[in-house]
Parts: C-alpha cells; sequence; structure tokens
C-alpha cells in the first residue's frame, strides 16, 4: 500500500499537484509510454485547460490493466476521466478499414437512467469530434429504433452507452459472444445509486457474464461518496472463494464548500404535515432573487402542491415548471429541453432529476421537506453550480418542526462529509432467476460452470450450490415440491448434461420481463372536454400516470391536483382515467401518496443526539428551541441511548407515544408487533401511527397505569424476541409482502409483467399475484419465491434489521413518562392519526361500517 | 385466502355469517365461502370454479403454483359439508381450459366423486370450457331451468328475470373516510344474480365497470361482499360514502 504522494508528480508534461487523489493499493508501473496521444494534448491546450490529476490518474492505471473506482463530486470531470482511458486506447487503435474482420464493442457505459446515457453520448461526442478522435459513440436504449439497434448489432460502435436492462438484453442473445468479445473497459456510472438496488444486483451478473466473454476486460466505477468504499471496490472486481480482489481507489475531496442555510422564516413552522405551505412566499423570494432554482421535494404529492402555491402567487409570471416521475413522458421531456436551453426560472422536482444530469445554469438548489438521508442531500446540491470551484448554494425548507432538526442534522453531516449509503446487500434471488433464464436464452449452459461464474459476483459470492440448483429448478418446473409440470418445463437438460429453452416462446417471454422494475398498477390521466349534450368527448391530452388505488375512491365529480391542475374526476374508461378542467382552485381530496423515502439511520442518530445535546440545540431557530424547553418542562429530552415512552389518556382513550426514531417503516413494523403483544396481554390496543420520528398506539384501558404497577412489563413488551414468534405469525398475514411477493414473482419470471401480443393490464398482475401468494403460502411456505419475499421484506418494506439494532440498543434504557395530557414532543404523531392507509383486520372494519349502514337502513322497514 | 382459512375453521351453522337474498321470488342464501344456497330445492350454485388454472399457465411457460386445483376444491367440500345439497350447480369455467378437464391429476377427480355421492351435478359450460366435462359425475349443459330459476354462464343483455350466472367475477368497492376496500361479491337487484368467482385464485370486476352496465336496476341493486368470515351486504348506491 502506497500513500499518496503530497508533493505531486510530472506526468505526460503537465506538472501536477495531487492535493487529494489517494492511490490505495498497487503501485503505477510508469515510465513507459504513457503519454497523451497529440489530439489530446493539442485539444487541451486549445481551450487552456489541463487534464485533471484524477484524469491522469485513472489512465495511468488503465493503462497498467487495473480496474479502477473513482470517487469525485460533481463537476470533477468525472466522466471524461471514466472515458479517457478508451478515448486514448481507440486513438491509438485508428478506425478500422472497411472490409477487416467483424469487430465487437470496445467499451461499454452503463447508466441507471436512460436520459443520462442520452446526455452522456452529447457530452462525449463533442470533445471527439473537436479532437477528430477515430470513435464512434451511439446510445442505446428502450427507445432507440429497430433498424439503428439491428445495425448496431451488425455493425457495433466502439463506445456503446446503454442501461443495465438493455445489456440484460443483448447477454442473452445468441449473438452476445460476438458483439462482447473485443470489450476492453466497461464504465459504470453513478456506482453508488446502482448497486444497492436488485438492478444493481442484475448488472452485477452481467458483468460476470461480460467477463466469460471477454476476460481481459477493465471496470472502471464513478461514483458519488458513499459509506464504503471497498464494497463498490469489491463489487468491480471477480470474486472467487480464494481471493477476495479489489478495484483499486482514486477519491477526489470536493471543490468549494456548498452553501447551504436553512429557511429562516418569521411565519410559524407547523408541527406537523408536510406541504411547507407556510414558507412558499419566502421560497418565492429566493426564486425571484437567482437565475435558475431547482426546488427538490420528496413525493410527487408535495411537488404537485408547491407547484400550485407558487403559481398563486407568481405575479411576475415567471417561468416555473413540475417535473416528476408520473407525468407524461413528453411532457418531462419538454420541461428538461426548456431547462438545458436556461428557459426556465425553476423547476419543482422529485427525484426523477436526482441523478447527474446536466440541468444547464442551475445557481439556488431548494429542498422543500427533510432530506431524509445526508447522501441524498449532499447529490441534490450538487445540481447546483457544476463548477467545481464555485461554491453550490442550497436552501433547506423543513415542513414541520422535526424536520427543523432534521435539516439541521444534514446541513452538519454536509459539512463533516458523513456519508449514509446503504450497503450493496446479498444478490437476491428473483433477479438470479430472472438472470439464469437469460443466460440459456444465449446459449445452452453447464450449470456447474455458470455456477462459478455466477459466485465471482460480489452480491453472489456466498450463494451456495444448494440455492443455486433450486433456483435452476425453479426457472425449468417453478420448483415446487408437487413435481406435476416437468412436461411443461421451460428449460430442460440435455443428453450433455447442458441446459436449454424448450421453445422459442421461452426467449421471447423472457425479452418481454427482463429488467428488475416493477410498475405498479397505474392508469393513464386523459384531458376530455363535455360536449354540448353533456357527454364526454374522446382523445383529449395525456397528463401522465396515477395509481389506481387512488383513484378508486373518487366518484365522479371529484377534483384532485395532478400535473399542477386541479382536475374534475369524469370516469375510468378501459386503461384510462378521464379527467376534465376543474373550473376550482380548492381540490377535495388532498392528494396521493407517491414514494417516500424513510428517514436514514444516519440522520435520526444525529437527530437523537440533537435532542440530548444542549449545544447542538441551541443552534436551532427559536420556535423549535421554544418546543423543546416546553417539553422539557412539561416530560423530558430523551438521552442519546434511551429510548423515551409517553403515556397519555386523551379523549376516551390512552395513548402510548414511542420516540425511536428509526424512520416510518420500522415504525410500522414495531407498531403491528407491539399492537399483538398488547393484545395478547389483554391490554385491547385499538391502532397506532407511524412517522419518522414516533409511534403511538392507542388502547381503551389505561396503558401508562399498567406500566406503572409492572415496571417490567414494559421491558418485556420491548424484548428483542418480537422479532421470533411474533413477527412469524405477523408477516404471515401481512398485507405487506404481498406486494413483496408481486415485485418478486414479476422479477423472477413467475407472473408476467407484459404478455406477447396482449398487454396485460397492471389490475390483473396484482389480483392475481396476491392470490397466488396465498395458495403458494398456504401449500409450500418454504418454497424459493417466498423465501426471496422474506428477505426482501426483512431489508425494505419491514426495515427489520434496523428495529433488530434498536431494540438491542434500548434494553435496559427505557424510560417512562406517565403524563395527564399530550406532550409537545406527541403532537406532530398525534396529527397523523386518521390519515394512514387501511390495511388487513381494519379493511373488515370498513365493511362492516357500510354493511351497517344497510343494517340502519333495513331497520328503518326498506326490504333489502 | 381468507375463503380457505374460513373453509377450514368454518362453523358448520353459517347463517349468523351469511346475508338472506331473494331472487324473482326465490329466496337464496350468500355464504362467505362464495356459494349460493337455494333451502326449497337444497340446491348449492357455484360459479367460476377455473379448476386447472395453474397447469395452464404451466402449459404456457408460466410456472404457477400446481395448488390452486386442491384449495378451489376443499372451499367446495366445506360448502358442500355446511349445506347438505340434493343438486350442485356448477355455473360454468368450471376449467381454466378445453383441457383441463381431462388433463386434471386423478387424485382431484376422486376429491369431486366422493363430493358428488348421494348428489346430483349439474355442470353448466362457460366460455373457457364450451366442451363440457370429461370423467367426472353429473351431467353438462349449456343452461339449465330449475326451481324458477334460469341457470347459465355468460348473464344475457337486457331483461332477464330469474337469471343466476357467473361468468364476470363480480367485485365492490367500499369507500368510507377516503379509504376504499375491494372485495368480490354477489350482486342482485331482486331480478337477476350474478355469482362471485369460485375459484382460489380467480380476480374480480368492479359492478362500476362497463362490462356490468345494463344488467342490474341500481337503484336495488345490492352487493352480498365476502369478506374475511362474514357476508356484508352493502347497497350499490352506498358503496361510495
Amino acid at each position: 500500500m502506497r500513500i499518496a504522494d503530497q508533493a505531486g508528480f510530472s506526468f505526460a508534461g503537465f506538472d501536477l499537484r495531487l492535493f487529494s487523489v489517494n492511490r490505495i493499493d498497487s503501485p503505477l508501473k510508469q515510465g513507459d509510454a504513457l503519454t497523451l496521444p497529440a489530439p489530446f494534448l493539442r485539444w487541451f491546450g486549445e481551450k487552456g485547460w489541463q487534464p485533471r490529476a484524477h484524469q491522469l490518474e485513472l489512465l495511468a492505471r488503465a493503462e497498467a490493466g487495473e480496474s479502477t473506482l473513482l470517487i469525485a463530486p460533481t463537476g470533477a470531470g468525472k466522466t471524461l476521466a471514466g472515458f479517457l482511458p478508451s478515448l486514448v486506447d481507440l486513438t491509438r487503435r485508428g478506425k478500422i478499414p472497411p472490409g477487416s474482420v467483424f469487430t465487437g464493442i470496445h467499451t461499454l457505459y452503463l447508466s441507471p437512467l436512460k436520459a443520462l446515457a442520452v446526455d452522456i453520448e452529447r457530452n462525449l461526442t463533442k470533445p471527439v469530434d473537436e479532437m477528430g478522435l477515430p470513435v464512434r459513440v451511439e446510445n442505446r436504449t428502450g427507445d432507440t429504433p429497430q433498424g439503428k439497434r439491428q445495425r448496431q448489432k451488425l455493425n457495433p460502435p466502439d463506445i456503446l452507452l446503454t442501461t443495465p436492462e438493455q445489456l440484460a438484453l443483448l447477454l442473452a442473445n445468441g449473438e452476445a459472444e460476438r458483439f462482447f468479445r473485443d470489450l476492453r473497459y466497461v464504465v459504470f456510472d453513478e456506482l453508488h445509486s446502482l448497486v444497492t438496488s436488485k438492478r444493481g444486483h442484475l448488472l452485477s451478473l452481467g458483468l460476470a457474464r461480460l467477463r466469460r466473454l471477454a476476460p481481459e476486460l477493465q471496470t472502471i466505477g464513478l461514483s458519488a461518496t458513499v459509506a464504503d468504499p471497498m464494497d463498490l471496490q469489491r463489487w468491480l472486481s471477480p470474486q472467487s472463494p480464494e481471493r477476495n480482489d479489489h478495484a483499486g481507489l482514486v477519491t477526489v475531496k470536493g471543490g468549494a464548500k456548498p452553501e447551504i442555510t436553512i429557511l429562516r422564516t418569521d411565519e410559524h413552522v407547523p408541527w406537523a404535515g408536510h406541504s411547507a405551505r407556510y414558507a412558499i412566499a419566502d421560497v418565492y423570494a429566493a426564486i425571484k432573487k437567482h437565475g435558475t432554482t431547482l426546488l427538490f421535494v420528496n413525493t410527487r404529492s408535495q411537488a404537485e402542491l408547491v407547484f400550485q402555491e407558487l403559481w398563486t402567487i407568481n405575479d411576475d409570471n415567471l417561468p416555473i415548471a413540475l417535473h416528476h416521475g408520473s407525468l407524461d413522458v413528453a411532457q418531462r421531456r419538454k420541461v428538461e429541453a426548456a431547462m438545458s436551453e436556461n428557459r426556465l426560472r425553476a423547476v419543482v422536482a422529485t427525484s426523477t432529476l436526482d441523478l447527474g444530469i446536466d440541468w444547464g445554469d442551475v445557481d439556488l438548489v431548494v429542498h422543500v421537506g427533510a432530506p431524509k438521508g445526508a447522501s441524498r442531500l449532499a447529490q441534490r446540491i450538487g445540481r447546483a453550480n457544476h463548477r467545481m470551484d464555485e461554491p453550490s448554494k442550497a436552501i433547506l425548507v423543513p415542513a414541520n418542526r422535526f424536520e427543523v432538526m432534521e435539516c439541521q442534522a444534514a446541513l452538519d453531516a454536509n459539512y463533516i462529509g458523513a456519508q449514509d449509503t446503504p450497503p450493496v446487500g446479498k444478490g437476491a434471488l428473483d433477479v438470479l432467476a430472472q438472470h439464469v433464464l437469460g443466460m440459456a436464452c444465449a446459449a445452452p449452459f453447464d450449470p456447474l460452470s455458470l455456477y462459478e461464474e455466477i459466485t465471482s459476483a460480489s452480491p453472489y459470492a456466498s450463494l451456495t450450490w444448494e440455492t443455486f440448483e433450486r433456483v435452476v429448478d425453479f426457472v425449468a418446473t417453478g420448483g415446487y415440491a408437487l413435481k406435476t409440470y416437468e412436461r411443461y418445463a421451460r428449460i430442460r437438460k440435455t443428453k450433455e448434461g447442458l441446459f436449454r429453452v424448450s421453445n422459442p416462446l421461452v426467449a421471447q417471454q423472457y425479452r418481454l420481463n427482463v429488467g428488475t422494475i416493477v410498475e405498479s398498477p397505474m392508469l393513464n390521466v386523459r384531458m376530455v372536454k363535455r360536449n354540448q349534450r353533456g357527454s364526454l368527448g374522446r382523445g383529449g391530452m395525456s397528463l401522465g400516470k396515477v395509481e389506481e388505488y387512488f383513484l378508486e375512491m373518487l366518484s365522479q365529480g371529484d377534483t384532485f391536483l395532478f400535473s399542477g391542475k386541479v382536475l374534475r374526476f369524469e370516469g375510468i374508461r378501459e386503461n384510462e382515467c378521464l379527467v376534465s378542467q376543474a373550473f376550482s382552485f380548492d381540490p377535495k381530496v388532498p392528494s396521493y401518496a407517491g414514494g417516500k423515502f424513510p428517514l436514514s439511520t444516519y440522520l435520526a442518530e444525529q437527530v437523537r443526539k440533537m435532542l440530548a445535546d444542549p449545544a447542538r440545540r441551541a443552534a436551532l431557530p427559536e420556535q423549535v428551541r421554544d418546543w423543546l424547553s416546553l417539553q422539557k418542562d412539561v416530560s423530558m429530552l430523551p438521552r442519546e441511548d434511551e429510548l423515551l415512552i409517553e403515556t397519555f389518556p386523551r379523549g376516551s382513550r390512552h395513548y402510548m407515544v414511542i420516540y425511536a426514531f428509526e424512520g416510518r417503516l420500522a415504525h410500522q413494523t414495531l407498531g403491528m408487533l407491539l399492537t399483538r403483544r398488547l393484545d395478547r396481554a389483554g391490554l385491547k390496543p385499538l391502532g397506532f401511527v407511524a412517522t419518522d420520528y414516533s409511534l403511538a398506539v392507542w388502547a381503551l384501558d389505561d396503558l401508562g397505569a399498567m406500566f406503572q404497577l409492572r415496571r417490567k412489563a414494559l421491558a418485556d413488551l420491548f424484548d428483542e424476541d418480537m422479532l421470533g414468534d411474533d413477527l412469524e405469525a405477523w408477516l404471515n398475514e401481512s398485507f405487506l409482502l404481498k406486494r413483496t411477493f408481486r415485485n418478486c414473482a414479476v422479477i423472477a419470471g413467475l407472473i408476467d409483467q407484459r404478455h406477447p401480443g396482449k398487454e396485460k393490464t397492471g389490475r390483473q398482475v396484482t389480483v392475481s399475484a396476491d392470490l397466488i401468494y396465498d395458495v403458494l403460502r398456504a401449500h409450500e411456505p418454504d418454497h424459493l419465491l417466498l423465501e426471496a419475499t422474506r428477505n426482501d421484506a426483512a431489508t425494505g418494506l419491514l426495515d427489520i434489521g434496523r428495529l433488530g439494532d434498536m431494540l438491542k440498543r434500548i434494553k435496559g434504557h427505557i424510560t417512562h413518562r406517565r403524563l395527564d395530557r399530550i406532550s409537545p414532543l406527541a403532537v406532530p404523531v398525534m396529527l397523523e392519526i386518521g390519515k394512514e392507509a387501511v390495511q388487513g383486520e381494519a379493511q373488515d372494519f370498513l365493511l362492516s361500517e357500510a354493511a351497517d349502514d344497510l343494517i340502519n337502513e333495513a331497520l328503518g322497514g326498506e326490504p333489502l | 385466502m381468507h375463503r380457505l382459512a374460513h373453509a377450514l375453521s368454518a362453523p358448520a351453522d353459517s347463517t349468523a355469517v351469511s346475508a338472506r337474498a331473494i331472487v324473482h321470488g326465490v329466496e337464496a342464501v350468500c355464504d362467505p365461502l362464495g356459494s349460493l344456497y337455494l333451502p326449497e330445492t337444497r340446491t348449492l350454485v357455484v360459479s367460476d370454479l377455473h379448476l386447472e388454472k395453474g397447469s395452464a399457465f404451466a402449459r404456457r411457460g408460466m410456472m404457477l403454483p400446481p395448488y390452486d386445483t386442491l384449495a378451489t376444491l376443499r372451499v367446495l367440500e366445506a360448502a358442500i359439508t355446511r349445506h347438505d345439497p340434493r343438486l350442485i350447480i356448477s355455473l360454468g369455467d368450471n376449467f381454466h381450459d378445453r383441457v383441463g378437464s381431462a388433463a386434471m391429476p386423478d387424485t382431484f377427480r376422486h376429491m369431486i366423486a366422493a363430493m358428488a355421492m348421494g348428489r346430483e351435478w349439474v355442470w353448466i359450460n362457460g366460455n373457457h370450457d364450451p366442451d363440457g366435462t370429461c370423467g367426472l359425475p353429473g351431467i353438462s349443459l349449456d343452461e339449465f331451468r330449475h326451481a324458477g330459476l334460469t341457470f347459465r354462464h355468460e348473464p344475457s343483455r337486457g331483461e332477464a328475470s330469474g337469471e343466476v350466472a357467473g361468468h364476470l367475477h363480480p367485485a365492490a368497492t367500499v369507500v368510507r373516510r377516503e379509504k376504499s376496500v375491494r372485495r368480490a361479491c354477489f350482486a342482485t337487484d331482486g331480478t337477476r344474480l350474478l355469482m362471485p368467482a369460485f375459484g382460489v385464485t380467480t380476480g374480480g370486476l368492479d359492478l362500476r365497470h362497463r362490462a356490468m352496465s345494463g344488467l342490474f336496476d341500481r337503484a336495488k341493486l345490492v352487493a352480498h361482499m365476502l369478506g374475511r368470515d362474514r357476508i356484508y351486504s352493502v347497497r350499490f348506491t352506498n358503496l361510495i360514502a
């Protein structure tokens, strides 16, 4: 191991200061022909630029045959660094004369976003053209026309820019071997965001296959800051039982510190809620003061609301646009184009704008609502000012008082460079099933050598042979204990011991279902007009997509916010939701749920620390300080490692509020488990509601009195053993598992997302997946897909790991305060009661309520 | 799988959890298992069993669990035990596809034979299985008139007094306090009755779907919804509060 040469070094004719490049592993093989080719030197000279230290460092390592991870902030010239080795190598190789033997692609670039691949093509083609390099760059995404795809296969470009799904498709093709045999470099952009999901698992398997096709290939990973770079370094290198290889690491420290502030306002910061309505005037004033502002929000409903509120006070008619994943693609493209041409003053956006796309000259980022994770905040703030040496400017707008603390914590984190990205995680089995089928579609496979290949991918390095066999069995016949499907097998073993697909239909089905992103059932929203006779016209503008469950609770005439407009619900026709313009500014149905991120472990810890530390509390705005000191007077503020539980009566009920600060998902799971236990103890719990910060449970009996009488009971209630039998019992009935199962079933290829020839609507998929889950669980609870479902739920939806850590942490540190009324800290969660979706047992309760109406009617003498 | 769980733990007396309906003057009991019982003629009606649905999909490359037939038959067994009918009418789409009836494993065939002991069985042909059943007790018919009612798979268009049909898999959505719950249901306006699908892996179609339009007098329409362990009867006009 060699530490960076602090003094700097001379390279390719340039004197470079290596102030922030760390050389962690292998020394460089220096001294041989490591000079930039002439066109590069000329180009840098003309521009008056110098190649950056990390760009040359990466090139040197690549030339020395090393795979490398480059961690650099936005604006550090990461993209050019990633492509420099390819461009130099291709320039040396020169143009391939026509009539030569087929040459496959030289460099493969993978990005998590289609838009990013397109963006990079533009950014890369420019210097390539200016230098006059003999290099052909093309992209291939879901939008690439069939003709171009065919041509790319016959006559591949030198550099192909694509997405993980397209790579899977290319690899499942019979011509993959020829197409990839000359591959030299694979560049992974935004690697930190790719690897932690199932997409990353699929991509790691794709990389393992690429290595088999082109054993000499080298990888280059480009990433924003991550908690554990070694995770990514291993991901980039082939793993084997004998060796734990990893790629080298080049780190570039950030340039200028961002200027981040929390919105200071004279307005009253609300106790609860997520709308940030109070701050709109201040936000608008900030937009006016800046050139272009990006406004990030956490959910789509927030985006809609903020957008509408801004336009309500937009007296100067500033061009302010809206961008979120549900909007129609054409509309989104329009906004993106206007943005890159600097025609907009502000864009209200959700995470669809998160990743490294260049959005023109943004000089201010406003973050409405708490960022939920310090890394996400850093990423979003990086959108402002794409030049590394100028500071980015950002304003955080907390929507409620807890969020003020969370924003302060995130802000502190950004300065100290804390990171909270989740670990890579163990490879998912549903993804593996999809990949195995894909590999059979490419060519008949030998199970032993495929197993070896798969375990060379770091997420699957610990996969056992037994599990692999079960996966292959699942792919072939569904893997059921009841072996009745042998005659319908999708892949079969040949006499030579190879698995091959049984018929071409299998490959067709695979192609239609490739990928790990499962759409939730959505309906297209279409604007229609009423004609004079009052009937609905056809074919107006399409506004985007909205979740089906949201529409189910609407009746004709209801108004809601979507696409920045107040719309009137007219009805559902086939797969479309018909709406008309509503002539009101006050939507009746306020919002619909969008994706919510849970509070990250790191920020949660920071918020707990802040509560416990008077010095840090002093930095908070006055309103929040007052709130907290009131809490201290009435009840208490918990120490960092302490779990505060308050009980108090309110109305005819008794409440227990648990301040666990572990994020909504973990709290929801805790709520489910606690109510089970309380029920068993005869304490008659009635319900619970969870926020990111706390959990409230209510009951008919006086919980506080019970706990006070038998102190031990509270410790028992929160004992870790709740993650045993109670969890098991609850999971078996949980609706959450059904949703997870549906995703696993689609990814694993048990259920089609789409059918060849006919589109199956999302609704049909949902319904059958739920029912299949029930049947499978009743008859074969140990089935591979149920195992995959439980694994997913444990890490994702239920956050069981995090709950387990918390139960361990608070053991012996539970403090119970019995109050005679609600405490200030309890107000936010109490305000959430009644806003939660209804699930499980509560569903039947709703039905009985509706049925009671009929009974009452019947008692009134009306016949049925 | 509420119905299977309910079927396995079902009380023999189901009056408390069922709902009574009158169709064209005939008394009928809607049972949370998804079967309709006509006490006067001791007739049990079920619809859209979709037996062998899993294997039908497996033949086309989708390896759905091979347990659906067994699960559906268990619920049927429970319904038959509960009511001890003289006649069983299965209203079509008894099998998920044409070959299902011939390809069904013998174990299931024996289960059905045992259920049919001492009773008559009418299999109405559906659009999924128009050729009738193969090697099963009872007779196959396209349509059956009995006890003052007409039993057919697909509801006829327009006026149809006393029609009991399936095919559409009716489901209803209750909305209360901005929250919604959807469940399979018996749907009747007193003139006609639509049966919920009985098969354990069959989905549902909302009563508000246009395929349902014109079938009922909506002012008199009641959805007898299948709850976890009882029927909830809700007037159509009252589904959304």
